[in-house]
C-alpha cells in the first residue's frame, strides 16, 4: 500500500481545507489515503460531513496541538 | 422537485456577501448538488479578466477579518466550484450589455451570458440563494 498523501491546509479557513482535500482526492487513486491538516475547527467538523455525504471512507480524525488531522480513504 | 439543484444569484459588491455566495456555491458544487450561479449588478465587474479583487469594499468588521485572517479568496472559491464540482457560472446578459462587456472580457471559467427568463426556468424546483 502506498504512503498516504498529506495536505497541509493549516492557516486557512472554511471551506479552504475542504477544497484542498477535494483537489487532492481528484488526483488520487481509489483506495489511496489522504490526511488533511487543518487549524480551523469549523473545517474539522465540516470535512467529515462531506466525506460521509459523498461516500468516501473516514479513517480517523484527531486533534493534536491545535491541529486537526483528518484521514480519508478515496472510495470511488 | 429536484433538491439537488442550487441556484445562486449574486448581485452585491461587498466582500462579505461575495464570500458567502462563493462558499455556498463551492461547497454545494462539491457535495452532489448541481449549482448555477447568476452574476449581475455590482457583482459582475469582479469577473472581468484582470480585475484586482483586493479593492473589494467591506460592509463591516468581518469583511476586514476575512482578509487579515487569510480566508480563501472568493474568486478562488468560485473557480473551484467549477473546476472541482458541478457548478456553472453565468453572467447576466442585461448586465453585460449595460457594462459593454463581451464574453472575451471575462474570466475564462464563465459560461455564455444568460437571460433571467432562462435562469429562473432552470432554477425552478430547487434551492435559490441570493447575495
Amino acid at each position: 500500500m502506498s504512503e498516504k498523501k498529506v495536505i497541509d491546509a493549516r492557516g486557512t479557513f472554511c471551506p479552504g481545507p475542504l477544497m484542498e482535500l477535494i483537489a487532492g482526492i481528484k488526483q488520487s487513486e481509489v483506495g489511496e489515503e489522504l490526511e488533511i491538516l487543518s487549524s480551523d475547527e469549523g473545517s474539522a467538523k465540516d470535512i467529515p460531513e462531506w466525506i460521509n455525504k459523498v461516500g468516501h471512507e473516514m479513517v480517523e480524525s484527531f486533534e493534536s496541538d491545535g491541529v486537526w488531522h483528518i484521514v480519508v480513504r478515496k472510495s470511488k | 422537485m429536484s433538491s439537488d439543484k442550487i441556484s445562486v444569484v449574486v448581485v452585491s459588491a461587498s466582500r462579505e456577501r461575495l464570500q458567502m455566495a462563493a462558499m455556498v456555491a463551492s461547497v454545494g458544487a462539491v457535495s452532489g448538488h448541481r449549482v448555477s450561479i447568476f452574476l449581475s449588478m455590482n457583482a459582475l465587474s469582479y469577473f472581468v479578466a484582470g480585475h484586482n479583487p483586493a479593492d473589494v469594499p467591506v460592509e463591516g468588521e468581518f469583511g476586514k477579518l476575512l482578509v487579515s485572517r487569510n480566508a480563501p479568496p472568493f474568486m478562488d472559491l468560485f473557480e473551484q466550484a467549477v473546476e472541482l464540482g458541478d457548478a456553472q457560472i453565468f453572467p447576466c446578459s442585461m448586465a453585460m450589455d449595460i457594462l459593454g462587456l463581451k464574453q472575451a472580457d471575462m474570466v475564462p471559467y464563465l459560461q455564455d451570458p444568460l437571460g433571467l427568463t432562462r435562469f429562473l426556468d432552470d432554477a425552478s424546483g430547487g434551492q435559490v440563494w441570493s447575495f
